[in-house]
């Protein structure tokens, strides 16, 4: 309860909207956003909040700059981040990555940062940036 | 008809995959090292060490930035112990989980770096096109989509 109270006041001082915090739905998960959301102001100081809309595109999106097996997000988390996915370079399952299906997602941060950096490099051939995780989180909370 | 040769039939016709043979085959030596385990059976089966000679493992370890595409970053000191590991384990490793079959293949200056590439994979894996590409099995190093108790050693049920 305190350590939740004290991340909505750091939010609150970081200028992160309270609703990012209710619809991160978990104290871990609002550290993470709120981490990305200090260093996408430091990169833009006219961040003004994470995006659900632009983290769907995002997943949804296809891309020629990383691995020609996985052009999208989609390729290996499937187009409904609900269902069970598979590794679309071994063939191994995945369990789905949407929050309400396993609302442990999105709370580790080393499990959090290691899969931004690999599978951003994967898709895109770049790591992704603090705006990009934050969106991206935002719309796997929502889904 | 046998029981057993009824559900693997059954199986083909189910799956569409070629049910594995029920009958003869022996373990291979899964991995029994935890780090190993750990590290390498993140992204696909931790390959059994038997199915590649030393070198082979040896030189999979020391290029570990690419590999097969993937990039693999580990702590300080923990490539140099899983080496070890499957090194001592390799299919040439005196007494270790030889499996002769697939060492025959494997020309003695050659440094192979797949399990799938060897003759003696493909003799036994023959099979047509469609069973490839059928959307669980993506890879023919998929080796659990076809081998449940891959991870336990046994490629025979
Ligand atoms: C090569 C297959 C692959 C692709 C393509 C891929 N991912 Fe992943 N992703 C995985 C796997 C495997 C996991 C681990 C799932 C688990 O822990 O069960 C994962 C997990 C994640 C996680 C951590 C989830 C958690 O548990 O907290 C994030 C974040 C993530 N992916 C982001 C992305 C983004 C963003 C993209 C597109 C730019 C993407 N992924 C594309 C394979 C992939
Ligand atoms: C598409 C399905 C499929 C995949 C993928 C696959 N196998 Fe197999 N494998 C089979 C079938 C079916 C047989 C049995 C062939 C027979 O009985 O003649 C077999 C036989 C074998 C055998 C001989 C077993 C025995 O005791 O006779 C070994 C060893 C083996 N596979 C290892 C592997 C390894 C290692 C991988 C992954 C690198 C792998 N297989 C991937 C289907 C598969
Ligand atoms: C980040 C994911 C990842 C990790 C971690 C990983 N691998 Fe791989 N590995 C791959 C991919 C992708 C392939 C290529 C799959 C394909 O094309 O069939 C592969 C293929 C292989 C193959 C060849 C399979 C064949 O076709 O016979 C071997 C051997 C192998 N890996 C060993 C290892 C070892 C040893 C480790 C631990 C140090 C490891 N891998 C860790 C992703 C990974």
């Amino acid at each position: 309860m305190k350590r939740r109270y004290l991340l909505v006041l750091a939010a609150a001082a970081i200028g992160l909207p309270l609703a990012a915090i209710a619809a991160a739905g978990s104290p871990e998960r609002a550290a993470i956003l709120a981490e990305y959301a200090t260093r996408a102001r430091a990169a833009d100081p006219g961040f003004s909040g994470f995006s659900m809309q632009r983290g769907e595109a995002l997943f949804r999106g296809s891309f020629s700059g990383g691995d020609a097996r996985t052009p999208s997000c989609m390729s290996c988390h499937t187009a409904d981040p609900r269902q069970p996915g598979r590794n679309a370079k071994t063939g191994r399952p995945i369990d789905p990555v949407a929050v309400s299906v396993d609302p442990r997602r999105y709370t580790d941060a080393a499990q959090v940062d290691k899969h931004f950096a690999r599978d951003c490099k994967s898709v895109l051939g770049r790591d992704c940036t603090a705006l990009e995780r934050g969106d991206y989180i935002t719309f796997m909370a929502g889904q | 008809m046998p029981m057993r040769l009824l559900m693997a039939l059954a199986a083909i016709l189910l799956a569409g995959l070629p049910a594995v043979s029920q009958a003869g085959g022996k373990q291979v030596a899964p991995v029994a090292d935890p780090l190993t385990q750990k590290v390498c059976g993140e992204c696909h089966l931790a390959f059994p060490p038997g199915f590649l000679p030393a070198r082979s493992w040896s030189a999979l370890m020391a290029d570990l930035s690419d590999h097969f595409g993937e990039e693999i970053v580990l702590p300080a000191g923990q490539a140099a112990q899983i080496e070890a590991y499957l090194v001592s384990h390799a299919g040439d490793a005196p007494g270790g989980g030889g499996l002769r079959e697939f060492m025959r293949w494997v020309a003695p200056t050659g440094i192979p770096r797949r399990i799938t590439e060897n003759p003696a994979f493909l003799r036994e894996h023959d099979f047509p096109d469609r069973v490839w590409r059928d959307p669980k099995v993506v890879t023919r190093s998929n080796c659990l989509a076809c081998h449940p108790g891959a991870s336990r050693g046994w490629f025979d049920d």
